[in-house]
């Protein structure tokens, strides 16, 4: 029971990561992301491939947050000059691409069949317990390193200017500052965490095909910090939290509601997903922990 | 040191919307354009500033040209505008919208942001300092810790202002400020503008508000229908017969 739940705090927590980058996209520069998985493959396959290519696991990971931020930097250039809802078509495309090619370049990637045996985090600790707690200590610390950087920065000059690109953007020009140069860093480094939540999700799993980064992942992360609240911190975690309980408790619901088959009880977790997200937007679109006293 | 805007021709799809208009002014002085509405006022202001490409002619600043460059070069170069419909940052307070205006801030750079956390703060002290100088010659004191959006329509334009100084322009081009805004608010967005003049600050101003501008500018621009039809002292442009007929309506 103890290693179940170990097995979801691991999970909630890459995902976390994911909504923490997501959440500063959209909260604070309104950038519409629907390609947030493609980074998260990147960051994946990029440090499963140098880990078993024999790359210590440390520098595996930096090159995955290296590898997710710099592919971030084009799709910056490109689609920045896109309005948002053209940007959103365009990062869901590139996450659809990134798939593509994992899947095509079977020299590399291994294709369809994916990559197996990836080496584990604390492969000198025994499988079971004593491994999974350092890997969710570790994952823990991340996250809390995550968190105050990106507190760090909201609070910031830079904080304050990419507010002001949500707000207005051509006032920001009228007063000498480049929009973009901003978007595309907040972009490349939510694109970086990505890559480490990728990274961390490989060494876990141990075992990743293409299969596994479609843009259900991307949605489920917009969920998440929609529930949640945009733009907050704890919106991103409060969010992450409930959907990952949810996502993972409804599979004993189905012990309590008679007449449900397994499949139809997945169908059934997307479609109370799906009421609690128009709920949401209808009546409480700043989320859980956004700010009473707005809208 | 002189701003001219020189043969500015601009089409929409084959309509013509500005005719060969040339505008210069010395960089500290105080010239108005007026115009009934559809006269091009506002396509010439974005031109200028680098929000619309021109489709020929060139914009000389500071002795340097700017065509080709962006809207934020432009700005930095020391030219920074109003817009006629006030854009502040309505999720920030009035200080913030102020402070982030100002240029130079190392706390905007990711790296010095993490790694010269001293120079940030320093800096940040220096900076709310001067916001808040802004903010009290505006007399914005009331609302410093408002949300920007919450502004009447006149607080806001003074908010523009103050967010242009905040930049430490040469030029500052005010699309409509006393649009909207009540009489009284009127003289003090007025005195502002003749004070920072004084302290060589160079204004272009459209306006509609004819009896305002005319007080304020010392020299006067007028354009209709795409062109400029009369330039010169206020008196003498408010006499001229073809101004009267198209802006005043021949008989006013």
């Amino acid at each position: 029971m103890l290693s179940y739940l170990l097995a979801i705090a691991i999970i909630t927590l890459i995902y976390l990561l994911l909504s923490f980058g997501l959440s500063l996209q959209y909260g604070s520069v309104g950038l519409i992301n629907f390609g947030h998985v493609g980074f998260f493959a990147i960051g994946a396959y990029t440090s499963a491939l140098l880990a078993l290519s024999g790359v210590p696991l440390f520098a595996s990971f930096c090159a995955a947050a290296i590898a997710a931020g710099l592919a971030a930097w084009p799709i910056g250039l490109i689609s920045l000059r896109l309005r948002d809802d053209y940007f959103a078509i365009v990062t869901l495309g590139f996450s659809e691409t990134v798939r593509i090619i994992i899947v095509s370049e079977k020299w590399l990637t291994n294709g369809v069949q994916g990559v197996p045996g990836i080496p584990r985090l604390f492969s000198s600790l025994p499988v079971g317990l004593a491994a999974q707690l350092a890997t969710a200590g570790l994952l823990l610390a991340v996250c809390v390193g995550a968190a105050l950087v990106m507190w760090r920065i909201i609070k910031s000059p830079f904080g304050r200017v990419i507010q002001a690109i949500r707000d207005n953007e051509d006032a920001l020009k009228a007063l000498g500052k480049d929009p973009a140069r901003f978007k595309i860093q907040v972009l490349m480094l939510s694109a970086a965490l990505a890559g480490i939540a990728g990274a961390f999700y490989a060494h876990y799993i141990t075992f990743i095909i293409p299969e596994q980064f479609v843009p259900l992942v991307t949605f489920y992360v917009w969920m998440a910090i929609i529930i949640g609240g945009v733009g907050r911190i704890s919106g991103a975690i409060v969010g992450t939290v409930l959907l990952m309980v949810f996502l993972e408790g409804s599979r004993f619901m189905r012990d309590f509601i008679p007449g449900v088959s397994e499949v139809e009880m997945a169908s059934l977790r997307i479609g109370v997903i799906g009421l609690l997200l128009i709920l949401f937007t209808l009546y409480r679109p700043q989320g859980l922990m956004g700010d009473y006293t707005k809208r | 040191m002189t701003f001219a805007a020189v043969d500015i021709c601009k089409a929409f799809d084959g309509f013509e919307v500005l005719k060969n208009v040339s505008i210069s002014m010395p960089l500290d002085g105080l010239v108005g354009l007026i115009g009934p509405n559809g006269a091009g006022k506002s396509t010439l202001f974005s031109v200028i500033s680098g929000f619309m490409p021109p489709s020929s002619g060139h914009v000389a600043f500071n002795g340097a040209s700017m065509d080709g460059m962006s809207a934020s070069t432009r700005a930095r170069a020391g030219m920074v505008r109003t817009f006629q419909v006030p854009k502040e940052f309505s999720h920030l307070s009035v200080r913030e919208n102020l402070m982030a205006a100002a240029p130079g801030q190392a706390g905007e750079n990711l790296t010095s942001l993490f790694l010269r956390p001293g120079l940030v703060h320093r800096q940040e002290k220096a900076l709310r300092k001067r916001a808040d100088e802004a903010i009290s010659f505006l007399r914005l004191d009331r609302v410093a810790e408002t949300s920007a959006g919450l502004l009447s329509g006149g607080q806001k334009k003074l908010l523009e202002l103050g967010r242009a100084l905040m930049v430490e322009p040469k030029l500052i081009l005010l699309d409509e400020p006393f649009a909207g805004v009540n009489p009284v608010l009127i003289g003090e967005i007025m005195e502002r503008i003749r004070e920072l003049n004084g302290r060589g600050i160079g204004f272009f101003i459209i306006e509609h508000d004819l009896d305002a501008l005319t007080r304020l500018v010392s020299r006067l621009y007028v354009m209709d229908q795409g062109a400029i039809l009369a330039e010169g002292e206020p008196a003498t442009v408010l006499a001229d017969k073809a101004v009267r007929d198209a802006y005043l309506g021949g008989d006013a």
